[in-house]
C-alpha cells in the first residue's frame, strides 16, 4: 500500500506571527490528502492555524557525519558578532 | 508500553510540582535546553564513532536520524517503537467495542475522541520508527504475521461499560507512568512523540476516572459494576510494567542507552503509589488484601501480578489475542481497496497534470 503512498514531513504554524515547524510525518497518495491526514493527525487539539506539507523525499539533508566540514566556514568569524569589537567607556547609542 | 523508564535529575520523580504532565513539560523544557547548550561538531573523521556516539548520549543530547548509532541501538529502537505503536493500534479495540452501546451522547462523542488519539499516537510512533529505516509496511506487516508483540493488557474483554472506566484510569494510568520517562529518550523523534502522546494521555485518565467516579457513586448495582471492572483491571495493569528486574532481559543495556531510565519495579511500585489514594476517592477497594503502607520503604508493599500468566498472554494464549489480531487483520484487508483508489487517484490526477503542461 504506502510503497505507493509517499512519506510527507508536515510543518504546522502554531500561532499568526509564529513560523512553520517540523511536527512529524505521514503517508498519503496525494499532497490533497496529506494536507487533511495532517490536519486530523497534528492539530486535533487546535495546535495550528497553517501547515505545510512537504515530500520527504524532495527534502535535501547535510548529514550530520559533515557537519565540521560544511559548517566550519562560519566558525572562525567571530568579527561577525557584536561582542567582537571593543566599545570605549562612555558612547551611546551604538 | 513496552519502555519504561522514569527520570528525575533533581530528585525523586515525585517532587516534581504538577505530577506527571508537569514532568511532560520539563521533559520538553529539558530537551529545548540540551538543545541550546549546543553539541560538539561531527566525529573526526578518524574518531570511534563508538565513543562519539557514547559522548553525546552521556552528554544528555538527542541522537537524531542521520546520526551514526550502534545497529544494536537502532535494532533495540526498532522493536520498540514498533511495538508500542502496534500497542495503540490494538488498543482501539477493547474501547471502541463500547462506542455503540456509550450510556449518553456525550461519552459516546469522548470515547469516539480518545479512540481516535489512539489511532494518531499510533502514527505518530510509526513515523518515529520510520526514521530508524524500516519502512511502514513492514511494520504493519510483522504485527498482522505475529512477529512483533504489542501491549499484553489488550488482549483481556471489555465486558461493561465500566471496563471503559477502568481502561482510562489504570491502563492508561500505567501507560503514563511508562511514558513519561520516555519523553527524555535519548532518541530525539521518538522523545518528541512521546511528549506529544504523554500530553494527549492525561485526559484519557482522567475521563476514566470520572467514569468509574460516577457509577461508583451511582446505585449499588453501578457501583458493582465499577467494582468488578477494577477487580478484573488491576493485575493485568501491574503486568504492563514487564517482568520483575531480575528477569528482564533488555533492561541494562537500554538504561545505559537512555533509552529507558527507571526500571520496571520501579515504576510499578510508584504506579501502586498513585494509584491507592485515587481508589479511596473512587470508593472503590483495591483486590488486595495484602496492600498496605510500608513505614520504613515510604511505599506500599503488593501482591505481585501473575508474571507466569503475562508471559502466556504475550505468547498468544490471552482471552483476545486471536480476536485482536483477525480484527486487524480484516480492518486491513477491507481498507486496501480505499488505499488502492487513492493511489489510483492521485496517479490520474498527476497524469491530467502532466498532459496540460505538456
Amino acid at each position: 500500500m504506502t510503497s505507493h503512498s509517499p512519506l510527507w514531513e508536515v510543518f504546522v504554524r502554531a500561532r499568526r506571527g509564529l513560523s512553520h515547524t517540523h511536527v512529524g510525518s505521514l503517508h498519503a497518495p496525494d499532497a490533497e490528502l496529506a494536507l487533511r491526514n495532517a490536519r486530523d493527525l497534528y492539530t486535533r487539539r487546535q495546535e495550528g492555524v497553517s501547515i505545510w506539507v512537504v515530500p520527504a523525499g524532495t527534502i535535501t539533508a547535510s548529514s550530520p557525519d559533515e557537519k565540521d566540514a560544511f559548517f566550519d566556514p562560519a566558525a572562525d568569524k567571530v568579527y561577525r558578532h557584536p561582542t567582537f569589537y571593543d566599545v570605549p567607556d562612555g558612547v551611546a547609542h551604538l | 508500553m513496552y519502555g519504561n523508564d522514569f527520570s528525575a535529575p533533581n530528585g525523586a520523580p515525585d517532587e516534581t510540582p504538577g505530577g506527571l504532565l508537569g514532568e511532560v513539560e520539563a521533559a520538553e523544557a529539558e530537551l529545548r535546553a540540551a538543545a541550546a547548550r549546543g553539541r560538539r561538531g561531527g566525529p573526526a573523521p578518524d574518531e570511534d564513532l563508538a565513543a562519539y556516539f557514547a559522548e553525546v548520549v552521556d552528554a544528555e543530547q538527542k541522537i537524531e536520524p542521520r546520526d551514526w548509532m550502534p545497529d544494536a541501538y537502532r535494532r533495540t529502537l526498532i522493536r520498540q517503537i514498533a511495538q508500542h505503536a502496534h500497542s495503540e493500534i490494538i488498543g482501539m479495540q477493547p474501547e471502541g467495542n463500547w462506542i455503540s452501546r456509550a450510556p449518553s451522547l456525550k461519552r459516546k462523542a469522548i470515547l469516539l475522541a480518545k479512540v481516535q488519539d489512539e489511532a494518531g499516537h499510533g502514527l505518530y510512533l510509526y513515523a518515529a520508527a520510520e526514521t530508524l529505516g524500516i519502512s511502514r509496511d513492514e511494520l504493519v506487516q510483522l504485527l498482522l504475521d505475529g512477529r512483533q508483540k504489542y501491549s499484553s493488557i489488550f488482549n483481556y474483554p471489555t465486558l461493561s461499560w465500566a471496563d471503559v472506566g477502568a481502561i482510562g484510569w489504570l491502563v492508561d494510568g500505567a501507560a503514563i507512568v511508562n511514558q513519561v520517562p520516555l519523553c527524555r529518550c535519548s532518541y530525539g523523534p521518538y522523545a518528541r512523540a512521546m511528549i506529544r502522546v504523554c500530553k494527549e494521555e492525561s485526559f484519557h485518565q482522567r475521563q476514566g476516572y470520572e467514569i468509574l467516579h460516577t457509577l461508583a457513586h451511582g446505585t449499588p448495582a453501578q457501583h458493582a459494576m465499577a467494582q468488578d471492572a477494577v477487580d478484573r483491571w488491576w493485575y493485568p495493569s501491574l503486568a504492563m510494567f514487564g517482568p520483575p528486574d531480575g528477569d528482564s532481559t533488555h533492561s541494562a543495556q537500554s538504561m545505559a542507552w537512555k533509552i529507558k531510565r527507571f526500571s520496571n519495579d520501579d515504576l510499578r511500585q510508584r504506579f501502586v503509589d498513585m494509584c491507592v489514594q485515587q481508589a479511596e476517592i473512587l470508593g472503590l477497594r483495591i483486590p488486595d488484601a495484602d496492600l498496605r503502607w510500608n513505614d520504613e520503604r515510604q511505599a506500599y508493599d503488593y501482591t505481585q501480578p501473575d508474571y507466569d500468566e503475562l508471559m502466556r498472554v504475550i505468547s498468544g494464549d490471552g482471552p483476545c489475542n486471536r480476536e485482536r489480531i483477525a480484527n486487524r487483520r480484516a480492518a486491513h484487508a477491507d481498507g486496501a481497496w480505499v488505499r488502492e483508489a487513492a493511489v489510483a487517484y492521485a496517479a490520474k490526477r498527476a497524469g491530467q497534470k502532466e498532459t496540460v503542461t505538456a
